[in-house]
């Protein structure tokens, strides 16, 4: 498991690379990469600045990982979160899971980034024209976390 | 007893101010948050009954009846944004 909170850039390529390097029970790589939008809400947004509770913020990746683990056939899991001054464009969160097979692969990547987006203690602040403002959580992301609680048979969600 | 009490993003900047040191009589989250209400205006409405705030002991997230003891880290934020 690689969880790492970094100001720098990341290169995916070189992410999966490790992640399967001299594994050969690895038979899937299911990956996500976050990017800074150019609009908000409607807003045209600029330039990001992303805040964190860096006592925390690994801590609790580290945690939603865990859980990922118990919960699917997953091998490896590398997660990075960028924070500081981001322009558009810019990565800012990658995921990538390793598994034998690409089902488990594919839900716990998704399982992580649900819950990266309703735990992990991160804030994003977005510059636009009218000047700097806090993101507000969606109601969207915090469905997208409860669907997984409720699903009744865990292993086939 | 004294706790340390870290604020984040949108609170950090209403509250101005990132960390301070506070003397608790009483030790949990509920006593905490009554003792800040009570400073008045900004401190009364960010954390009023109905806002949506967070609160972590010790790096992990609590509710009003958890126990703080000296020399817990306190952590008081808005619902998380990242991603």
């Amino acid at each position: 498991m690689k969880i790492t909170v970094q100001e720098t850039d990341f290169d995916a390529a070189t992410e999966i690379s490790e992640l399967c390097a001299n594994n050969s029970r690895i038979g899937a790589i299911a990956s996500f990469i976050g990017l800074v939008r150019d609009n908000s809400d409607g807003d045209p947004v600029t330039a990001m600045t992303l805040e964190h509770y860096p006592a925390m913020s690994a801590r609790v990746l580290r945690d939603i990982v865990e859980q990922a683990m118990q919960r699917w056939q997953i091998g490896d899991v590398t997660v990075i979160h960028r924070t500081g001054k981001l322009a558009l464009c810019d990565q800012i969160v990658f995921v990538a899971v390793a598994a034998a097979h690409r089902h488990d692969a594919f839900l716990a990547c998704e399982f992580i980034m649900d819950f990266l987006k309703t735990a992990a203690p991160f804030w994003k602040k977005e510059q636009t024209a009218q000047g700097e403002r806090w993101v507000e959580p969606r109601a969207t992301d915090e469905d997208a976390r409860r669907s997984w609680l409720d699903s009744s048979d865990i292993s086939a969600r | 007893m004294n706790i340390k009490v870290l604020y984040f993003a949108r609170l950090r900047e209403e509250f101005g101010m990132a960390e301070e040191s506070i003397a608790l009589s009483e030790g949990t989250v509920g006593a905490l948050l009554e003792l800040l209400r009570n400073r008045g205006s900004v401190w009364a409405e960010q954390l009023g009954v109905g806002r949506n705030y967070r609160v972590a002991v010790n790096q992990v997230l609590a509710d009003a009846s958890a126990p703080i003891k000296a020399g817990d880290e306190i952590a008081i934020f808005p619902p998380v944004t990242g991603g």
